[in-house]
């Protein structure tokens, strides 16, 4: 196991957030504080308690995991698919490296940075709203799960990608779609009985129930299924990654 | 000698169905520097990017110091630096921070004393600090030679590193080239400059369409090329050579119309005044001369022209000679 290599890449992409703090950490818990005060202070005041939990509560873990969801994809795809646009890539293929230390340096360091903000974003969120975490170590659970899936997400998508287009089109056009629509700002028992079935096609259900569940108790579908699904996830990237490695899909000519 | 790389058989068929590489075979010996020249497109690039685990060969197989590129990638890359032809730089990252994390990369422990050695050597310490697109093309380049040597490579392949680098440069680099080599360090270097081969190299090899055309010992090169052809057009063709210039090292041409002397243009005494004294007193008489010298740059133009099967076969049977 070349560990210096770990290190050396896990290093590099956290300096990389060093230097692009405000992007990469500062305007993401601006923008999701912006939702806690419109929908948690502001209009949650006028809205009824869901489950028993306020409004201003119960968006929370839907607010942190659509912020740890497209803050992985981004951090992650952008940290591989920079080094394969500027040319440097030929360093880390040139490396004794293996596929499994690239993706623990990268991904490693893309899932930190999220978990991180996500921690930033439950802090933020006292501020405005008050919440209690009745399973601590389950949030915490999901969160380092949710973040490492969704990183390893992104490394794919960083490797797919062969333009700046490309790279932005998943985060924008299904990530934060399947969020909002994921029960993010609603629990799905407030839709219709044709809608409650048709969204549990929405893997991002199944990731905000747990979370959910982590924070009150209260969950949308059971427990162990998401936890079933969340790693699911986990596994599908994994098999991702190990199929780009061994074809050399993108990355090698 | 011992070969520290050894490619068997090498072939590089690219996706779209260009074949890059055909069936290459080349030994690179301990702690030579070996010149790799070829035209555009000859596949020298493609060559060294396997070697270096950048593209995936479709054919054949290469070891580096023993440990096979695949199979044992690990102890085969760690003994491998790699200058490569493109300037590609992390931009916003610090001159020292990039060489750190390319040891680091390569599995080594710090060593911030062989870095800065390094640095120095390279001229670059007082750049350590400097974001590297704050740098000139040439400080870039630089750069990226520290980066290959962070991790105290015993391999070292340069691809095209004198592109973009001013004459000063140059000579500083061919310096601590040398200087390496000095301390044991194989260097595989491609160039266009056939100069910088003739200065540089201690063997030769010339690649062509993807095949492998000359391998050579520069000296025996520089032999041919420090030769050079003296002939003499005579008025009426000879059958042989006359009897009283046997001595000499001369031959005729196919029809015998002229009398080709063959001379070290570096030796003091090339020969020539006594040459024209016998052919004096031996009566024989000439309408013209002239005199040509054959070039490493002629040889290597006219392997690649296609006349290279042909030309090779007369170089190694002339190198017999
Ligand atoms: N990724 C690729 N896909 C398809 N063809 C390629 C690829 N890379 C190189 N080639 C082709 O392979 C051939 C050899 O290229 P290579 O870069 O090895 O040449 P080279 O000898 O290094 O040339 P130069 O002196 O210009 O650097 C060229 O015809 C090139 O077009
Ligand atoms: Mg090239």
């Amino acid at each position: 196991m070349n560990w210096y290599g770990i290190r050396a890449i896990y290093k590099f992409e956290m300096a990389r957030t060093g230097r692009t703090l405000m992007q990469s950490i500062a305007s993401p818990v601006l923008s999701t504080s912006l939702y806690f005060i419109v929908f948690g202070a502001a209009i949650g005041s006028r809205m009824g308690d869901i489950d028993g939990i306020s409004y201003g509560a119960f968006i929370i873990p839907g607010l942190l995991m659509l912020s740890l969801l497209s803050e992985s994809i981004s951090n992650a795809s952008f940290g591989i698919f920079f080094p394969k646009f500027s040319g440097t890539i030929y360093e880390v293929l040139s490396a004794p490296v293996s596929a499994f230390e690239i993706v623990a340096g990268y991904v490693g360091a893309a899932a930190t940075k999220s978990i991180i903000l996500g921690l930033l974003i439950l802090v933020t969120a006292r501020f405005f709203v008050d919440y209690e975490i009745v399973h601590p170590f389950w949030m915490f659970g999901f969160l380092v799960l949710t973040a490492l899936t969704f990183s390893m997400f992104g490394f794919v998508i960083g490797i797919w990608a062969d333009d700046f287009q490309k790279l932005q089109v998943i985060p924008l056009m299904v990530v934060t779609p399947l969020t909002f629509l994921g029960g993010a700002f609603y629990s799905i028992n407030m839709l219709p009985e044709l809608w409650q079935k048709v969204i549990l096609f929405n893997p991002v259900v199944y990731l905000i129930s747990g979370f959910r569940w982590a924070f009150y108790g209260v969950s949308d579908v059971n427990v162990g299924i998401s936890l079933g699904m969340t790693l699911l996830f986990l596994v599908l990237c994994m098999t991702g990654i190990w199929w780009i490695f061994r074809t050399g899909y993108r990355i090698k000519t | 000698m011992e070969s520290i790389i050894s490619v068997k058989g090498l072939g590089k068929t690219y996706a779209g169905g260009f074949t890059a590489l055909k069936n290459v075979d080349l030994d690179i010996r301990r702690g030579e520097i070996f010149a790799l020249l070829g035209p555009n497109g000859a596949g020298k690039t493609t060559l060294i990017s396997i070697i270096c685990g950048i593209v995936n060969p479709t054919g054949g197989s290469v070891t580096a110091d023993g440990c096979d590129i695949i199979r044992d990638f690990r102890a085969a890359r760690s003994k491998i630096g790699l200058v490569p032809q493109e300037l590609a730089t992390d931009a916003f990252e610090s001159v020292l921070a990039t060489v750190t994390f390319s040891r680091g990369l390569f599995g080594k422990s710090p060593d911030p004393a062989y870095i800065e050695k390094l640095l120095r050597q390279l001229s670059l310490w007082e750049k350590k600090d400097s974001k590297i697109m704050a740098l000139s093309g040439g400080m870039k380049r630089r750069v990226m030679i520290a980066k290959a040597l962070s991790h105290e490579p015993a391999i070292l392949f340069l691809d095209e590193p004198s592109a973009g680098v001013d004459v000063e440069l140059r000579q500083d680099m061919w310096e601590m080239v040398r200087g390496l080599r000095e301390s044991g360090v194989t260097i595989i270097l491609t160039t266009h400059y056939i100069e910088e081969a003739e200065e540089m190299a201690d063997r030769v090899g010339v690649i062509n369409h993807g095949e492998v055309v000359l391998v050579e010992e520069k000296n025996t090169l520089m032999q041919k090329m420090g030769e050079k052809e003296l002939s003499l057009h005579l008025p009426e063709p000879l059958q042989q050579v006359p009897e009283a210039l046997r001595d000499l090292p001369l031959t005729l041409n196919d029809d015998g119309s002229r009398l080709i002397y063959r001379f070290d243009i570096k030796s003091n005494d090339t020969g020539i005044t006594e040459l024209l004294r016998r052919l004096n007193e031996a009566e024989i008489e000439f309408r013209d001369l002239h005199t040509r010298e054959s070039s490493l740059e002629e040889i290597f133009v006219g392997l690649v022209r296609g006349e290279r099967e042909e030309k090779a076969e007369q170089l190694t049977k002339e190198t017999l000679e």
